[in-house]
């Protein structure tokens, strides 16, 4: 018997070819296509005369209310933070480390009871301040501890990075040249890894605006309270479709914004690497 | 004057060093990668504390194990030039200079002066505002060799500072080197892997090995050892 004849090259060439864009485009028409899909069911006209009704604005409001003030606070606590746990040793490092990234994998509805149980009125914490009157859980401020909490993690991880890959040398030099800690971390170490953190804050920003589990377990569902644009959408989706629908879009456009904004940060870093 | 006698436990072996330096004079420490010699200038420079042994600049005291002083490294007066040159990359060459000079809070005339006289005899002034990022190694080496001095250093440190340059940029830097060194009446130490290094601009030279010096004398003496790497 004779064996089967060998395929040409450029057979082989053209097969790889065919599997190689099969791959690429199922792949994309996978994670493309649910989102394209939501463009499709609605027109122009509904999307807009959507955007304007109270709930919407309300939640698309307090959503990029909240978001900014977590981002706020994330970027003045954790800058100082990340770089002093950076450039230390110190003991129990590492289950700080852990820490810090454990609300990655931790599911959010978890991080929201975890925060309940913590400062709700009848939580460890939440019942001394009860005492005096005041009541973190089912408040705006709930909204921005949970955003916090499930968000942070990406800029603290790109924070902690940054500093530990900037070359010491230039710390070192300025410290020879007489510089203070605070001088050489404000004209050396920020400006030296600005391009990093500010993509690492964009990042932390898309993950505080999406952000929905802890959020409903710890700060509830009250239109223009604690309703943020993801719990506007599950609620639209239980009454109000259009409503829904309009969210989710500017979900994406707002998504699609960031990782964009992302992509270019990062190429401008490379490019002055 | 410099004078130091250092003790500290590295990883695989002991440094164990003595090392003094004449105003005006370049003393070059010679030796392999990983012979100690740039743990021995951070620690003279107070980026690396000592187990033990003491440091002396100009009859001042910066390290003293016995007496427990320990003048932090931005208070050491000492121009320290990094192997890479570590110029700040993100500010033009003329802020680089003037770096020491803000840290010391001079004023913005004596800055202005001072800074304009380094870029001049360094031959930086048609890069003053270039950003230091942009530069060549030679113009990189040479920011530097600017920035270290325009603080007026009791001392001024090199470590490696001929690596990835070409011949030309070399023999510049050589040559600035002997000349501020000796016009500041400053003593140099100079770590190099390279003996033509040290007969070109040491007035001394030790060879380094595992942290303990093995010879000691003029560069046109040494006898010849297992370092003598020289590729140029």
């Amino acid at each position: 018997m004779n064996p089967a004849p060998a395929l040409s090259a450029k057979t082989r060439r053209t097969i790889t070819c065919i599997g190689a864009a099969f791959l690429i485009v199922s792949v994309t028409l996978y994670l493309a296509l649910p989102v394209v899909a939501l463009f499709f069911r609605t027109t122009p006209e509904l999307f807009f005369s959507s955007l304007t009704t109270p709930d919407v604005l309300s939640a698309l409001v307090l959503s990029l209310f909240t978001s900014a003030v977590s981002l706020g606070i994330v970027i003045l606590v954790g800058t100082p933070f990340a770089y002093v746990h950076t450039r230390n040793n110190y003991p129990g490092k590492v289950i700080v480390d852990t820490l810090i990234d454990l609300p990655l994998v931790l599911p959010p509805a978890v991080a929201g009871v975890a925060l309940l149980v913590l400062w709700g009125r009848v939580g460890i914490l939440g019942q001394y301040l009860s005492m005096f009157g005041i009541s973190i859980a089912f408040t705006t401020l709930a909204v921005i501890m949970a955003q916090i909490f499930v968000a942070s993690p990406f800029y603290l991880r790109q924070a902690k990075s940054l500093f530990e890959q900037l070359d010491p040398s230039y710390e070192l030099t300025a410290r020879t040249l007489g510089a203070s800690p605070l001088r050489i971390f404000a004209l050396i170490t920020l400006p030296l890894t600005a391009n990093g953190l500010v993509s690492g804050a964009v990042m932390t920003f898309g993950r505080a605006l999406g952000e929905f589990g802890a959020t409903i377990m710890f700060a509830g569902n009250l239109p223009g309270v604690t309703q943020t644009m993801p719990l506007a959408v599950y609620v639209g989706m239980e009454g109000n479709f259009a409503v829904g629908l309009t969210i989710s879009i500017l979900l994406v456009i707002i998504s699609f914004a960031i990782m964009i904004s992302v992509r270019l940060l990062a190429r401008r870093e490379m490019s002055h690497a | 004057m410099l004078d130091v006698a250092i003790r500290k436990k590295l990883r695989d072996f002991s440094l164990d060093l003595s090392i003094h330096a004449k105003p005006g004079e370049i003393v070059v420490l010679m030796g392999e990668n990983g012979a100690g010699k740039s743990t021995a200038l951070n620690i003279i420079s107070g980026l690396v504390t000592s187990d033990t042994g003491s440091i002396r600049l100009d009859g001042s005291v910066l390290f003293d194990s016995g007496t427990s002083v320990d003048v932090p490294a931005e208070n050491r007066r000492i121009g320290y030039v990094f192997q890479n040159s570590a110029v700040f990359p993100h500010i033009p060459v003329r802020e680089n200079i003037a770096f020491g000079l803000r840290a010391q809070h001079k004023s913005p005339l004596f800055i202005r002066e001072h800074v304009g006289h380094w870029l001049q005899v360094m031959g930086l002034e048609d890069i003053a505002d270039v950003k230091a990022g942009n530069l060549s190694g030679g113009q990189k080496q040479r920011v530097a060799l600017a920035r270290a001095l325009a603080t007026g250093p009791a001392l001024l440190m090199l470590d490696e500072p001929f690596t990835a340059l070409d011949a030309e940029n070399i023999r510049r830097v050589k040559e600035l080197t002997r000349t501020f060194v000796t016009e500041m009446a400053i003593p140099c130490l100079v770590v190099t892997h390279r003996i033509s290094d040290c007969r070109d601009v040491g007035d001394r030279m030790y060879v380094i090995n595992r942290g303990i010096r093995e010879w000691e004398g003029r560069p046109e003496d040494e006898p010849g050892c297992t370092c003598r790497n020289d590729s140029r």
